[in-house]
Parts: C-alpha cells; structure tokens; sequence
C-alpha cells in the first residue's frame, strides 16, 4: 500500500479509538457534578457513593484519553507535515490553546477529584469536580474549532506561492467562529453527553436486574435517564442545524450524506436504503420532499445534487451516506430509549419492565455508535479536500515519510490499541461486577460534616 | 540578539520543555527506580508518591508540542516526520507507561503486577533515553536538505553523541526521581531512596562530565559559540556550582534544597543549549544554511502576537492552581482507599 492510504488508515485508527474516551470522560463529568451537588444539598450519603463509584470508571476512562490523546498530538507532524506546515499558522494556535486552557485544568484539578476525598473540605472537592468538567468541555472547544476551521475555513489569507504556499491568521476571532464551529461544538457535546449518561444507564440497569446494589442503581438511574433523554433531545435540534449548515457551506457533502447525484426541487429524505454508486441512485425506502424541508423548510425548494460538482470535487458517496444514516438511526433510537425510560420511570413501573431494562443495558453502543459514524461522515464527508477548498488530502502527507515506516506504525498501534482496549474492558467489568464500596456511604477524612462525625463515631 | 517576538516564542518554547524536563522528570526518575524495590507495598508508595501529579506534568510535553506547532510549525513538522520512527516509539513508551500507572493495582494478582511494574519501569526509562535522543541530535546537528525537510534515516540518528546524551537523561531523571523519593517517603523505603539518590548522583557526574567531553571534542559549533561569548562560561559554571550542591545538601539533610539544585541544574543546562542554538531551532548539519531558524521556520508575527496573549492569560492561572496542587499534596504519602 502507499503512504497515502497507510496515514490514512492510521490517522482514522487512532482518532476513532481516542474518540471512544474523551466522550465518556465529559459525560461522566457533567454527572459527577451533579451526583456531588445533589450530595451537599440533600447531605444524602447514596449520592456520595454514587460519586466515588463514577469517579473510579472516570479514573479509567481518563487515563486511556490521554494515553491516546498524545498520539494525536504529535501525530499531525508526523504524517501531514506538509498539512502541518501549511496551516501551522492557523491550526496550531487552537492546539496551543487546548493545552493551555483545557489539559491543565482537566489534569491538575483530576488530582483532588481521585485523591483529595480525604484531602479537602467539601466545597473544595465539589469546586474541583467542576473544573475537571470545565477542562474536559474545554478540549472538546479547542479541539472542534481547529477541526471545523479545517471544515469551513475562514479568517485567513494565502501568502506565498507552490511549495512555499500557506494559509495566515487574518482575524483570530474569525477562525474561531469559523461558519460550522457552534453547530458542531454544540453537537459533539450533546454527543459526549449522551456517551456518559448512557454508560451509566447501562451498568445501573444491570444492577436493577441482577438485583445488586438496589438503592444506589435506582439513584443513578434516575439521574442518568433524565440527562440522557434532555441531551438526546438536544442533539436531534442540533443535528438539524448543522444538517442545515453543511448545506449551505459543504453543499457536496449533503449530496453525498443523502446520495442525492441530480440537483432537484421537492428531494426525497432516504429511511432506510443504500447508494448503488454504479448507476448513480439510491434504493430504498424514501419521503418525497423531505430534504428540500429540512434543508430549507420549504417543500419545493430546490437541493444541491453532486452533478453540481467536478468528478473530482466529489466526497464517496456511498461511505458518506452510511455512515451518516447510521449516525441518525443510532441517534433516534437513543432519544426512543430515552424516552421510554423516563416515561416508565415517571410512571413507577420502570424497576418491573426486564424488556426494557435490558435495552437499557445495550443502550450504552448507541452514542458509541452514533459518535463514531458521526465523524466518519463528517470526516469522509470532506473529501477530497484536506482543508476544505483549499489542500487536497494526498498534498498534506509528510514527504520524507516512506510507506515501510508507516506500515511499522501502524501495525504497532493496531496491537498496543487492542491490547489497551481489552484491559480497558476487563477492568471496566471487573468494577461493576464490584459495585459501589459500602464504606462510601460514610464519608471520611475532611469530607464529614461536624454532625455526621458525632453520629458515625457514637459507639 | 533582539528580543521580537521570535526571540520571545523561542524562549517560551524554551521554558515549556525545561518545565516539562523538572516536573515530568522526576517521575519518569521514579519509573525507572521503580524495579529496584521487590515489596509490593513499597512499589505502591512509589506509584502513590506521583500519583496526583505526572498527568499533570505530562501536559507539559503536550503543551510545548502545541506551542511548537503554533509558533514554528516547520520545525514541528521537519523534526516529527524527520524522526517518525524514534516518534512512535516515544509515544509508547508514554502510553504504556501512563496506564501502567492505573492500572497495575487494580489487580491482585502477582503476573498482573510485574506485568505493568516492568512496563511502568521500562517505558518510563525508554522515554528519557529518547528524549535525550532527540535533543542529543538536535544539539549536535541533523541533515536538512535544501527544501527544509529531514534528509538523514532512523539509524542516522543513533549516533554515539546523541546515545550518550540519551544516557545522560536517563541518569539525570533517576537522580532528580530519587531525590524526589526521598522527600516523599518514610522508614525503609526512605532510607533505600536515599542510597540510590547518592549512587545515581555519582552515575550522573560522570554521565555529564563524559557528555561534556564529547561536546567539546566532537560538536564543534557549540565549542565555538562559547569561545565567541567568553561570558557563556558563567553558565557552564552555575551548571557545575547546581550540580556540585546536590550532594551536599543532600548530605545536610536538606533534601528539598537538594531537589531545588536539581532543577537549577536543569534549567542552567537547557539555559546553555538555547543560547547555543539560538537562532537556529534546528541547525543543519553538514549544510548550515539549511538550518531552520527561529525566523524562516515561524508562524506570522500576528500568530505570535495572539499566542502571546493567550500564554500571557492561561499561562499565570496554570502556575496558580499547579502550586495550589502541590500544596494540597504536600508531605509524605499517605495511602488510602483511593490510592494506587
Ligand atoms: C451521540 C452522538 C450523536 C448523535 C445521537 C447524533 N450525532 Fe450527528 N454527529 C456526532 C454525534 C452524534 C458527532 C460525532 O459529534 C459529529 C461528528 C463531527 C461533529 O461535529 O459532530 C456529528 C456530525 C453530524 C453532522 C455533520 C456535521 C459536519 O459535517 O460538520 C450532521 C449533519 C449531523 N451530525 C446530524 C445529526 C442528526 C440529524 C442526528 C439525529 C438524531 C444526529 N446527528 C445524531
Ligand atoms: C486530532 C485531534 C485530537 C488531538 C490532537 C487530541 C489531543 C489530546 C491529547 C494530547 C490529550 C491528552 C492530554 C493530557 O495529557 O491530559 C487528549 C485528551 C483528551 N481529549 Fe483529545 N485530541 C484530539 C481529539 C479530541 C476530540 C475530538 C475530543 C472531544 C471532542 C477530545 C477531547 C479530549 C478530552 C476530554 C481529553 C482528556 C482525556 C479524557 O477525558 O479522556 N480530543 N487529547
Ligand atoms: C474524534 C473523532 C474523529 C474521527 C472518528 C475522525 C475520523 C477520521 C477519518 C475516518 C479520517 C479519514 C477520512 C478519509 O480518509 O476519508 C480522518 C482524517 C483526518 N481527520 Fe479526522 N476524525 C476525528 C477527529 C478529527 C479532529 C478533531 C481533527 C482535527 C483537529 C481531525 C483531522 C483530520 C485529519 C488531518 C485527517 C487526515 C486527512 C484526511 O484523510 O482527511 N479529525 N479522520
């Protein structure tokens, strides 16, 4: 193979494994902030198990993030030097600044969240888990922007000519707020949010089956059924929007997302169906006028067709479009799951529903699902460009870097990635299958209020 | 030398991997002690004692890589791709050292644990060793071709020089580690430490005076700036003076002065380097004028001036709260039921 399709099978290999984590990590971090709330109002010692217990599966998934994150981090100059070099000027900034802004944070206030229990007061262990929060939406922040401006860029200027060529800042806060960026950030949160809120859904399910750990599941799952069905929600607007918004600013890639090759007036919305790329349609199962309604809300208006492109202008259709209904399929099967959930719940019968329970248990591959589709249809989505009208993907690659290497790399990765995944796993089961610690219903250390202490300690 | 804002950049890029080299040094100097004790127990004091802070101190590396993208993307982009293959195995090594740290004692069984002690240890030492690589390379010159890209192969930068520099490191991160031990630790673990600090001390001197040596036998431009700049030799002095005064505070008792020294030695070190090196970021060798200096390799001048203002505003508020950590973590380990 040539080096071409090695850095690419490299880069989406090692950015869709990272992209398993970071999601988890800001889930379960806007749930830790609110279980560690709802702790010092109602002073409810379940909810500080509840927070030990997630904190200890956050320590886990956290510590893969990293250890994957790194790789991304140097990964650009390694394979898409000449990319790094052209767009140096505008892309490292956002890079620079997730460092600065949002590791550390995240990393120095993680400390106190795993090994300050007995360290601090309360207020202070709460104001830490909000910050580590903080630090993790922050990653997502700088690191959406840096990939959107690579989607819809703006704010820049071409200077120098062949070789020499690259793209300069012109005004920050354009690059910033590039045309796709809000939709997107917005997007991946809600996305990230989902992840977390359904992980703990899962497990929590499973212990209302197995009949363990009763209180504590039933605590958790109202928390997180709640979280999931309000972000589930939010992602169906969201993932609208930037429907619309790919429309207006990649209309190639929409046409690809809906196979749609003839530019038309009144466009059907595919439910279900795949592209028969040979003869340039798609079979399935359609709703006339739907695309042209939810692109512009209106019927009849006409939609972009991938006709509209040069050849070679065109993303895969067929990719694109799989990836991108898996996504919504996924993603409305979340809001479905969701939203039978609370309705049982709201109605007290939830604990007696197996059926349910058990989908709830499997519902933890839904974002998962729907994350990673999600960014292979953005991401194939793209193609051919690198930066969009601007660098083609196969001008980006390192020119020193021969195939040999990649290949060594890339086979190293792929082991160590399954390696770290099957751990991953083992101890992710091997922790639920512990379940929340009974002594975590006393708080310890500085963390007890003057009151518990006398009561606790009373012979 | 004036001070525009490559000059500053230079520095800041300067500053990041030097505080990266004091703080993640020290627990990479841990990881590769680690081995040394056999009891379970003392192993866990050794993980608990960096246990709040390397992820932390690992930013630094991650932030520096930012910086150096954002501020002089064809250094980032000639150095990575130049020297991809030593790359990947730098990034292994940090990754299995990272989850070693979490995961070797979530297990009890004696395979798990020498499984992830041995790649806590061995990825902790790898890293140092090719860290120092690298900077053994950068110092004493790398083929760069005309159009600005790595012109040498994988082998060609394991060079004697730049394999002795590598060494260096790794003795200098066991010496700044232990000593770092020793402030953290109790009873006989403690006073374990505090033998292998004096024995990794003595591995160090001589490790610096040989690398010294080499330096100026075989890296000739370096020898050359210093005999321009007599005034360098204040440097090399307050290099040696840091160095010499580790020893005797330790003796003293005053471990913490001692760590101190450590780091001033780090610092006066990476000090020498930089003016060295300056303006070149990566000097070409044998052809200096392909050298990528801190001018023809830069971002605009407005990119540094936006990244100016937000170091200017992040920068601070890190310092803060890194303290504030440090605080709250102060003194020996304590082990708990969080703990490793
Ligand atoms: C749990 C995760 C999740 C769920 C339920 C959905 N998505 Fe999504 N989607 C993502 C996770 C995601 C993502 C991983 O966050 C992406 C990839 C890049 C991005 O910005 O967001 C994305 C991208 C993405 C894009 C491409 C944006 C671009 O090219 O820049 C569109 C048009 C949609 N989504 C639309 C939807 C619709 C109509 C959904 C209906 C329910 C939906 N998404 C559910
Ligand atoms: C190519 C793109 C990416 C790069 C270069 C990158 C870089 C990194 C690096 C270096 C780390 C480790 C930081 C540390 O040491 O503490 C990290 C962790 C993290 N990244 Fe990524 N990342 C990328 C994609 C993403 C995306 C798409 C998201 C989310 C939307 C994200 C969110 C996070 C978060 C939240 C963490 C903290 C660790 C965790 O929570 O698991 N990153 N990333
Ligand atoms: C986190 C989720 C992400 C996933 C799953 C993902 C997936 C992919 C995939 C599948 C490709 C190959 C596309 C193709 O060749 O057709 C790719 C390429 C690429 N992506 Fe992403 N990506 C993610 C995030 C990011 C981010 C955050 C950035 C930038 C900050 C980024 C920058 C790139 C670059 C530079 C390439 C290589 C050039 C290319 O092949 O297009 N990606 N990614």
């Amino acid at each position: 193979m040539e080096v071409l399709t090695l850095s690419r099978i490299q880069f989406a290999a090692t950015i869709s494994f990272h992209y398993i984590y970071p999601p988890l990590s800001i889930g379960l971090g806007v749930l830790l902030v609110i279980m560690e709330a709802a702790w010092l109002k109602t002073k409810n010692p379940i909810y500080h198990q509840m927070a030990r217990f997630w904190t200890k599966v956050f320590a886990l998934t956290f510590a893969i993030g990293v250890a994957t994150g790194i790789v991304m981090e140097f990964e650009f100059g390694t394979n898409w030097a000449t990319y790094s070099k052209f767009v140096g000027d505008v892309f490292g900034s956002a890079l620079a600044a997730e460092g600065i802004f949002a590791f550390f944070l995240e990393s120095g206030f993680l400390a106190v969240l795993l090994f300050g229990w007995d360290k601090v007061g309360r207020k202070m262990h709460f104001f830490s888990t909000c910050m580590v929060c903080l630090g993790a939406h922050f990653s997502a922040v700088w690191i959406v922007v840096a990939n959107s401006w690579m989607q819809t860029p703006t704010g820049y200027h071409i200077v120098g000519e062949g070789l020499k060529a690259r793209a300069e800042v012109t005004d920050f806060w354009q690059v910033v707020f590039n045309p796709s960026m809000l939709d997107r950030l917005f997007h991946t949160i809600c996305g990230a949010w989902q992840a977390g809120a359904f992980l703990v859904i899962s497990v929590s399910a499973w212990y209302v089956l197995k009949n363990k750990f009763a209180n504590f599941a039933r605590a958790s799952l109202r928390i997180s059924l709640t979280v999931a069905l309000i972000a589930s929600l939010l992602q169906l607007a969201s993932g609208h929007h930037s429907a619309q918004g790919v429309g207006k600013n990649q209309p190639a890639k929409l046409a690809a997302f809906e196979g749609l090759y003839n530019t038309t007036s009144n466009a059907p919305l595919t439910a279900i169906g795949y592209v028969d790329e040979k003869n340039e349609r798609v079979v399935g199962l359609q709703i006339p006028g739907m695309l042209s309604f939810l692109d512009h809300n209106d019927f009849h208006a006409a939609v972009t067709g991938l006709d509209a492109f040069a050849p070679q202008d065109r993303p895969p259709v067929a990719a694109s479009f799989f990836f991108f209904h898996g996504m919504v399929t996924a993603g409305l099967a979340t809001i479905g799951i969701s939203a039978l959930g609370c309705l049982f719940a709201w109605r007290r019968t939830l604990f007696q529903q197996r059926w349910l329970l058990w989908l709830l248990v499997f519902s933890v591959l839904g974002p998962q699902i729907a994350n990673q589709f999600g960014w292979f249809a953005a991401e194939v989505g793209r193609q051919p460009w690198l930066v969009y009208g601007l660098m083609r993907t196969p001008e980006g690659l390192s020119k020193v870097v021969q195939a040999n290497v990649v290949l060594t790399s890339l086979i190293l990765f792929t082991f160590i990635y399954f390696l770290l995944f099957a751990v991953f796993i083992y101890l992710l089961n091997d922790k639920i299958q512990h379940g929340p610690h009974d002594d975590d219903l006393i708080p310890s250390g500085k963390l007890t209020l003057p009151d518990e202490l006398t009561e606790h300690k009373k012979p | 030398m004036n001070f525009d804002l490559n000059t500053i950049w230079f520095i800041l890029v300067g500053v990041l991997f030097t505080g990266y080299a004091m703080l993640d040094g020290f627990d990479l100097g841990i990881g590769a002690l680690h081995l040394f004790t056999k009891k379970d127990e003392e192993r866990r004091v050794l993980l608990n004692s960096i246990g709040p802070v390397w992820d932390g101190n690992e930013v630094w590396l991650v932030t520096g890589g930012g910086a150096l993208f954002a501020a002089f993307p064809n250094v980032y982009a000639t150095v990575f791709s130049g020297f991809y293959l030593a790359f990947y195995l730098l990034l292994a090594a940090l990754i299995f050292r990272a989850v070693a740290i979490e995961f070797r004692s979530k297990q009890p069984m004696k395979w798990w644990r020498q499984m992830w002690d041995v790649s806590f240890s061995v990825g902790s030492i790898l890293s140092s060793l090719l860290i120092g690589v690298a900077l053994g390379n950068l110092a004493c010159g790398i083929p760069i071709g005309a159009d600005g890209e790595f012109a040498g192969t994988f082998l060609g930068l394991l060079r004697p020089y730049p394999l002795l520099v590598g060494v260096t490191t790794v003795a200098l991160f066991m010496m700044h580690g232990a000593i770092y031990g020793v402030m953290k630790t109790e009873g006989a673990l403690h006073d374990k430490l505090r033998r292998w600090a004096m024995n990794s001390i003595i591995f160090f001197v001589i490790c610096a005076t040989t690398t010294t040596m080499a330096t100026l036998l075989y890296v000739p431009h370096i020898t050359a700036r210093v005999h321009e700049n007599p005034w360098l030799f204040s440097l090399v002095l307050a290099n040696m003076l840091s160095i010499a005064n580790i020893p005797r505070e330790f003796h003293r008792g005053k471990d913490w002065l001692a760590f101190l020294s450590s780091c001033a030695a780090m610092i006066s070190l990476m000090a020498l380097f930089a003016i060295d090196q300056y303006p070149n970021m990566v000097f070409s060798r044998p052809n200096p004028e392909n050298s990528l200096t801190i001018y023809n390799s830069s971002s605009s001048p407005k990119t540094l001036g936006i990244m100016l203002i937000i170091a200017g505003i992040g920068v601070p508020i890190v310092i803060a709260y890194t303290i504030c950590i440090y605080w709250i973590f102060r003194g020996k380990v304590k082990m708990d039921r969080m703990s490793y």
